[in-house]
């Protein structure tokens, strides 16, 4: 349980245990003061230690992501990542995950989750203009799973509706490795003019530190805390530490906030996310090299009497810090009053060094604000390499008794079956410039960059299953999915957010998980051009020793230069010749057939070839910019067969495919190979194309043609009115919506 | 002449800059934004737009504190005076709290939040906001909300049909609406709510350009009054 009453005599080694301190830690907390710490500047050490803050296991394999680029303004450190979009304007993201409280209170964990990671990208200037979001639930019998479901997605809809953030993509799986931890992680993408680019370091002493937003109560006290330790059964017991959102509150706040800007008051300026005041304070002043002091009695609060370590370790949403330019605090008051938002000046910047908190009149903290982040622990965890699943051999891959049932058992099981019901609960359409969103049959969303032909486009991509597998491989691939779905639009790929998703790094076999899955993103990083630029790492997602799969999820942003030369997997027409791209040598280990077909979770994941990944997307972003072809899917999850039904289906025109490779035919239906695309291209043009091909050394074939109203392969037939029966009626079914 | 329209900013709307945008690019006229607490409106208006959102958080009930805000006594009294009106999402529940129209809207019969494109068909051609569009034509505007199931009882309901009031009708009644009312005026023809988003439908790339002619029906409408 959490300690928020007043202290009981326990000696301070006991408080920093129960705060999450290893007795080493403390150690050197003593070590550096030369002094016992109090309970409010123990309160203030754990959560800047806090796995969540610190990045203490992660840290040291971080840095082989490769961060900074032509495109790149601002990489990982600050807020949110920075990308230079062209004609001065610069697009602001992250990605950031809301686990442990989701599985502890769905609605306001995830709804909380999104209201975060809005702040982030706001906090540096940027309006939001997109949102994703990628969860992974427990297999869909557990019995807390469809309670979790309609609370996660009731919260990301009841923040990001009212806010007013179109939710234009994401991703959704079920599986048993999440029955005790989900995952509910949360993309903002902002825009914002590339010389207004707001940052957190204090610049000079003296300035006025300005609190305002909503008032601070006693909630999520302790959440990063929370956040970097393992569940057990009184998991349920940790319900106050999750915080409660107030989306009406974020929309004034945004406004508020952009306002502010736009008088050119603020000199630096940082969201209270996860260790609230704490974390705020120290990094804007650490940052700055500078030091602080805050009265903590001019914190507006919301409920009485609350102690200096409530004040400090509170994540009360939907508030800001913001340091002012000499004088400008009516600029504040004046737009603070407007919105109707609590503001007080709490503090100021000094020299000092030190973070100095004062309330009722007596020095409550006094830390030097060094050791907070350069003595930070930094663990070389030890590790070993995962097991990794074996290649299997495709005369082992069993064929199906019957194609047809094959395929509708593929997509009408969970991860594979429409997830409509999910999507129709988000407004994917304010803002009015949504082109491309979980509805309309692309790769990945889009968003007009408001008032030109650009337009920025939008992924979240991770296959856990492949990197259960082989962690190195599926690191690859989750990198590659995203890289490729930016690539199916049209769009340049130019950078990502990473939400790495783990169990406890305190086990040589997860963090073995971590090391081999971070190397296997780090190259595909590089080789493919598209640097890290923000991230997020969530540890001990397990529950009593039980890890969830790794899930290191990729949330990427392409650009489109003129969005006229974009395309979609809905745009295939009656009598297209399907090509496609990219070779197939049959990848059946570990895919989505084996899995809902023969209930085998097995074999090595798909090789990424990164040289191809990279030689078959620019050709076919190529023939997008060219105008060449506008009806493009990539090939992933169930391979050839699903995408083709999937283009059928949104682009309501049967689809005629045959077997032209030598591969079994369940093997070429089915195999998850990398780096291949489906296009569909008039008759007349597609020898053109296939030449166009071969100069620039692009495996292509022609696989079929767009006709009638059918799927047909092979021994495979069926109407697409009974596809799209089977593919929509799960999720509804299973949530116990009306029919 | 150009067309001149005003839009409402309540504290929690979020389509104010798509009604704005929408009624620029589809008429060529100037829009002018208008904050809650303001107590007079622009002079000479064509249109006022009551934009979609959740002001105040929609924590009361839906539309009902935004009804009660300063610049709404304006709105009615331009009303009266004949100004063009169109509330849209948020801005219809507000139309209905202030009185402009008869009715309200509770929750969705699906008891969810429901956003999809959406089949209307204009119910009423005759007016200011729809003589654009052909009788009877079909049209795809987007819709997205939690509470757009237009009640009203079976009086003022027989009245609305008499009087021609219902303007658009749901092809397939998404949210339980009584008699696919998606969108209806006052008796006098210069007030109209309506739940799905015209002002989300006004270029190609949207998915829809059906909207844009209502705003261009406006347009027309004010020349020819001109």
């Amino acid at each position: 349980m959490t300690t928020t009453t007043a202290p009981k005599p326990k000696s301070m080694a006991d408080y920093a245990a129960e705060f999450g301190l290893k007795p080493d830690e403390y150690q050197v907390i003593l070590d550096r003061l030369g002094r016992e710490p109090n309970y409010v500047e123990l309160g203030v050490f754990s959560v800047m230690w806090s796995e969540h803050c610190s990045y203490k296991s992660s840290r040291l394999h971080l840095k082989k992501f490769p961060v900074t680029g032509d495109r790149v303004i601002c990489g990982p450190g600050e807020n949110a990542g920075v990308i230079d979009i062209d004609d001065g304007q610069a697009c602001i993201f992250k990605m950031e995950s809301h686990n442990h409280p989701s599985y502890i209170e769905p609605y306001q964990g995830a709804a909380t989750g999104v209201g975060g990671i809005m702040r982030d990208v706001f906090t540096m200037g940027a309006r939001p203009v997109a949102l994703l979001n990628a969860l992974r639930f427990g297999e869909p019998d557990h019995p807390k799973t469809k309670r979790i479901v309609e609370g996660v997605v009731a919260g990301i809809g009841g923040y990001g509706n009212c806010v007013g953030v179109p939710t234009v993509a994401g991703e959704t799986n079920f599986h048993s490795g999440y029955n005790g931890n989900v995952l509910v992680n949360a993309m903002c993408v902002g825009l914002a003019d590339a010389d207004k680019i707001f940052y957190s370091a204090a610049p000079e002493p003296g300035l006025p530190v300005v609190y305002f937003g909503s008032k601070t109560g006693r909630d999520g006290i302790h959440g990063a805390t929370m956040s970097s330790a393992e569940f057990t059964e009184d998991s349920e017991e940790k319900r106050p530490t999750v915080q409660v959102g107030d989306p009406f509150a974020e929309k004034l706040l945004i406004e508020a906030t952009l306002e502010l800007m736009a008088t050119g008051a603020v000199a630096a300026i940082q969201d209270m996310g996860a260790a609230g005041l704490t974390s705020s304070s120290v990094e804007m002043a650490g940052k700055g090299g500078l030091g602080i002091t805050l009265d903590l009695d001019k914190v507006p609060q919301r409920e009485e009497n609350m102690s200096a370590y409530e004040m400090m370790l509170s994540e009360s949403q939907e508030r800001m810090l913001a340091i002012l330019k000499p004088g400008r605090e009516a600029d504040g008051y004046r737009v603070f009053e407007k919105w109707g938002l609590d503001a007080a000046v709490i503090g100021e910047t000094n020299t000092s060094g030190r973070i100095i908190l004062t309330h009722k009149g007596e020095v409550v903290c006094d830390l030097p604000l060094a050791p907070l982040s350069d003595d930070a622990p930094l663990y070389d965890r030890p590790w070993v390499e995962p097991k990794c699943e074996p290649e299997l051999k495709l005369a082992d891959i069993p064929a199906p008794a019957n194609l047809n049932d094959a395929l509708l058992a593929m997509i009408s099981s969970p991860d594979m079956s429409s997830k409509r019901w999910l999507w129709e609960q988000y407004d994917r359409h304010v803002m009015a410039d949504t082109l491309a969103d979980s509805s309309t049959g692309h790769d990945a969303g889009m968003v007009r960059v408001h008032g030109t032909k650009k337009a920025l486009a939008v992924t979240s991509d991770c296959t856990p299953r492949y990197v259960l597998a082989n962690p190195y491989e599926g690191g690859k691939q989750a990198v590659a999915e995203a890289w490729r779905n930016l690539t199916a639009v049209g769009a340049d790929p130019i950078a990502i957010t990473d939400n790495l998703n783990f169990g406890s790094p305190e086990k040589p076999e997860t963090m073995g998980q971590i090391v081999r899955a971070i190397d296997g993103m780090a190259e595909a990083c590089r080789e493919l051009v598209f640097p890290v630029v923000s991230g997020n790492v969530s540890l001990y997602n397990e529950t009593n020793g039980v890890s969830i799969p790794p899930t290191p999820t990729v949330g990427a942003v392409g650009l489109l230069k003129d969005y006229d030369q974009r395309a979609g997997y809905n745009s295939l027409k009656a009598g297209q010749v399907l090509l496609l791209i990219g070779a197939t040598v049959g990848e059946m280990g570990s895919s989505i057939y084996l899995r809902e077909v023969h209930g085998i979770e097995a074999g090595a994941p798909p090789k990424v070839n990164l040289k191809a990944e990279k030689r078959n997307g620019d050709f076919v972003r190529d023939l997008i910019k060219t105008k060449a072809v506008t009806a493009v899917h990539d090939l992933s999850d169930g391979g050839l067969v699903i995408a083709a039904l999937e283009m059928g289906l949104a682009s309501k025109v049967g689809v005629e495919l045959k077997n032209p490779s030598g591969l079994e035919d369940h093997v070429f239906a089915f195999a998850e190979d990398q780096a291949r695309y489906l296009v569909g291209v008039e008759d007349a043009s597609a020898h053109a194309l296939l030449a166009r091909a071969a100069e620039a050394g692009v495996p292509a074939q022609v696989v079929g043609l767009a006709t009638g109203a059918d799927l047909i392969y092979a021994g495979l037939s069926l109407s697409l009115s009974s596809i799209k029966a089977a593919h929509e009626a799960w999720l509804p079914a299973y949530m116990g919506a009306p029919t | 002449m150009s067309f001149k329209a005003a839009v409402l900013v309540f504290p929690g709307s979020n389509c104010d800059r798509d009604c704005k945008v929408a009624v620029e690019r589809s008429t060529g006229g100037h829009v002018d934004m208008v904050w809650h607490q303001d107590t007079a409106l622009p002079a000479g208006l064509d249109l006022i737009v009551v934009p979609g959102g959740f002001s105040y958080g929609d924590y009361l009930r839906c539309g009902a504190m935004a009804s009660l805000s300063p610049v709404m006594a304006e709105v009615v009294k331009a009303a009266e005076r004949g100004v063009n009106v169109i509330g849209i999402c948020n801005g219809f529940q507000i139309l209905c709290e202030s009185g402009l129209l008869p009715g309200a809207l509770m929750r969705n019969n699906t008891l969810k939040y429901i956003c999809k494109p959406i089949e209307l068909k204009v119910e009423n051609h005759n007016t200011a906001f729809t003589q654009g569009y052909k009788p009877g034509q079909s049209v795809w505007m987007t819709q997205g909300n939690a509470d757009g199931n237009f009640v009203a009882d079976a009086d003022t309901l027989n009245a609305i049909e008499g009087n021609g009031q219902v303007v658009f009708r749901y092809v397939e009644n998404p949210n339980g609406s009584a008699n696919d009312i998606a969108g209806l005026m006052n008796t006098r023809g210069n007030v109209l709510g309506m739940m799905p988003h015209p002002d989300r439908a006004f270029e190609a790339e949207l998915g829809s350009d059906d909207g844009a002619t209502l705003f261009k029906s406006l347009l027309n409408s004010a020349l020819t009054a001109a």
